[in-house]
């Protein structure tokens, strides 16, 4: 146990000093039964990057971005994260997943506990926080997305985009080297989009890693560093916005895009 | 006037005279203490159970322990719990002298725990993948998970099954006077064979358990309002 924490950290050194990438993706697979949801998938990451995903339904983005963080056991392929391969079944997993801050569709709050204790959980229980330590991030972090007033309320007392905020600061409160967002905006009513979507240009102004699923091409246009556009569980074009959205290469990307924008 | 004085005697007869109201209250006694203590070893067991199944059916593992803990709820859920209380008591425990009440306890505890185990898996399962996921993704490994996250709610969720389940085990260990064990329901049918006069102590023994049952439910209310204050 010891010796492979050792050997981590020393893989996490060596890959400091490397200036390689924060997320190296190589040739990932991943099938249910039949189906290959992922079929192929490499990419790149680097600390700062903002990138987005973007594709048509049942295109394998959920489960390219679950893979990251192993909510899905990929079928094949590597995935390094700051220089360790946590595909390897050797890895502790849930190290890692500390490190990388995730974001659902659907919130995911935890309901019996208050905003505060959804925010405190994991720092004091596994990052060995104290109590005082941990509400006074917590505070700091609630106060950013202004929502300081909610901190004693319970989950089923604010509205979709209250919720989608604290799920946000749930992740930053563990201080993540990445954050995973999954149509962070999907399940809300329109009128509350703005607000989620403001933190999360808020994150990347702050040079946060992020890599984003998401169906608001506006937003993607206005915040990604990089775009990826993917169908039938591959990555079909990668390419900045600008020239994502305005000269797409392949003929999926432009009847994509004729569509959705 | 006739009748008053006939319930009097009647009274006298089965209560009073010869100390006989001490059959019903230590019968009483003996009740509580093999529900109270059932009660404890079907938790536990139900828990355990419970947990190994629903691991089983998350994540794949444990396949043993699964298979042992199918064998233990089919047979416990598919025989009477009388049989199950007579083979203890006579097949298990048929050349050891052991105490009449451990023997009940433990019957009923089995028993109980079969019930228990699938009501707490229901509510284990009844809570949505997202909260696991959630979880799991913040870093807990799967037992945290399930100590923090899953099984408060999933608690939440079952209480009145649970509450409901106590007080079928209280009613259920009636029966254990076919071992021989003073209950309440056994003293009231001592009193019987003393008097002749079924009515009284029968009658008064079904408004104690009447009494414990009404008490339990009110119990249970409360606490279910309690908990659903606290999260709305
Ligand atoms: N747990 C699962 N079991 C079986 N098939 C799945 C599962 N998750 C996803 N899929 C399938 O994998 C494909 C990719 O799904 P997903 O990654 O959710 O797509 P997207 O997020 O782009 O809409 C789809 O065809 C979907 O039906
Ligand atoms: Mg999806």
């Amino acid at each position: 146990m010891k010796d492979k924490k050792s050997v981590n950290a020393a893989l996490k050194e060596a890959w400091a000093v490397s200036g390689s990438p924060l997320i190296q993706v190589k040739d990932l697979k991943k099938s249910f039964k039949e189906l290959d949801a992922l079929d192929g998938v490499s990419v790149d990451i680097n600390k700062g990057d903002v990138v987005f995903v973007v594709g048509p339904s049942g295109s394998g983005k959920s489960t390219f971005l679950r893979c990251l963080n192993r909510l899905e056991e990929p079928t094949e392929g590597q995935i390094l994260f700051e220089g360790v391969d946590i595909t390897d079944p050797k890895t502790d997993i849930n190290l890692h997943r500390q490190k990388m801050g995730m974001v659902f569709q659907q919130f995911n709050l935890f309901p019996h506990m208050s905003i505060m204790k959804n925010l405190t959980l994991g720092p004091m229980k596994l990052q060995g926080k104290s109590k005082e330590e941990a509400e006074a991030e917590a505070k700091r972090l609630l106060e950013r997305v202004g929502l300081s007033d909610r901190a004693d309320a319970y989950p089923n007392q604010l509205s979709g985009g209250q919720k989608q905020r604290i799920a946000i600061v749930r992740a930053l409160c563990m201080k993540p080297d990445v954050m995973l967002f999954d149509e962070p905006t999907s399940a809300l009513d329109p009128e509350m989009v703005g607000e989620v979507l403001a933190v999360m240009r808020d994150l990347a102004e702050e040079k946060m890693t992020m890599v984003v699923v998401t169906h608001e091409m506006a937003f993607a246009k206005e915040v990604a560093s990089r775009v990826i556009f993917m169908a039938d569980g591959k990555i079909v074009e990668e390419a900045a916005p600008d020239e994502f959205f305005e000269h797409p290469k392949t003929e999926r990307l432009q009847n994509f895009l004729a569509k959705v924008l | 006037m006739n009748f008053i004085t006939d319930f009097t005697n009647d009274f006298y007869l089965n209560f009073i005279k010869e100390d006989r109201w001490k059959y019903i209250v230590d019968g009483l006694g003996v009740t509580l203490e093999v529900t109270l203590f059932a009660v404890l070893i079907g938790i536990a067991l139900g828990f355990i159970v419970a947990i190994i199944r629903s691991t089983h059916d998350k994540t794949g593992k444990m396949k043993f322990l699964n298979w042992l803990c199918n064998i233990y709820l089919t047979v416990i859920r598919g025989t009477p719990v009388l049989v199950q209380l007579l083979i203890i008591y006579f097949v298990i425990f048929g050349s050891v002298r052991v105490d009449k009440v451990l023997v009940a306890v433990i019957a009923f505890g089995i028993n109980s725990g079969a019930y228990v185990a699938e009501i707490v898996r229901g509510g284990i399962m009844s809570i949505d993948a997202g909260q696991f996921e959630a979880g799991r993704s913040l870093g807990f490994n799967y037992t945290q998970t399930m100590i923090h996250i899953i099984l408060p709610q999933a608690l939440k969720n079952v209480l009145p099954a649970l509450g409901n389940e106590f007080i079928v085990l209280l009613k259920e260990t009636s029966v254990a006077g076919y071992i021989a064990l003073e209950d309440l329901t056994k003293g009231a049918d001592i009193i019987r064979s003393q008097t002749f006069s079924p009515m009284m102590p029968l009658l008064a023994v079904a408004a104690i358990y009447l009494a414990f049952v009404m008490m339990l439910s009110w119990l249970i209310k409360v606490l279910e309002r309690r908990l659903r204050n606290s999260e709305r």
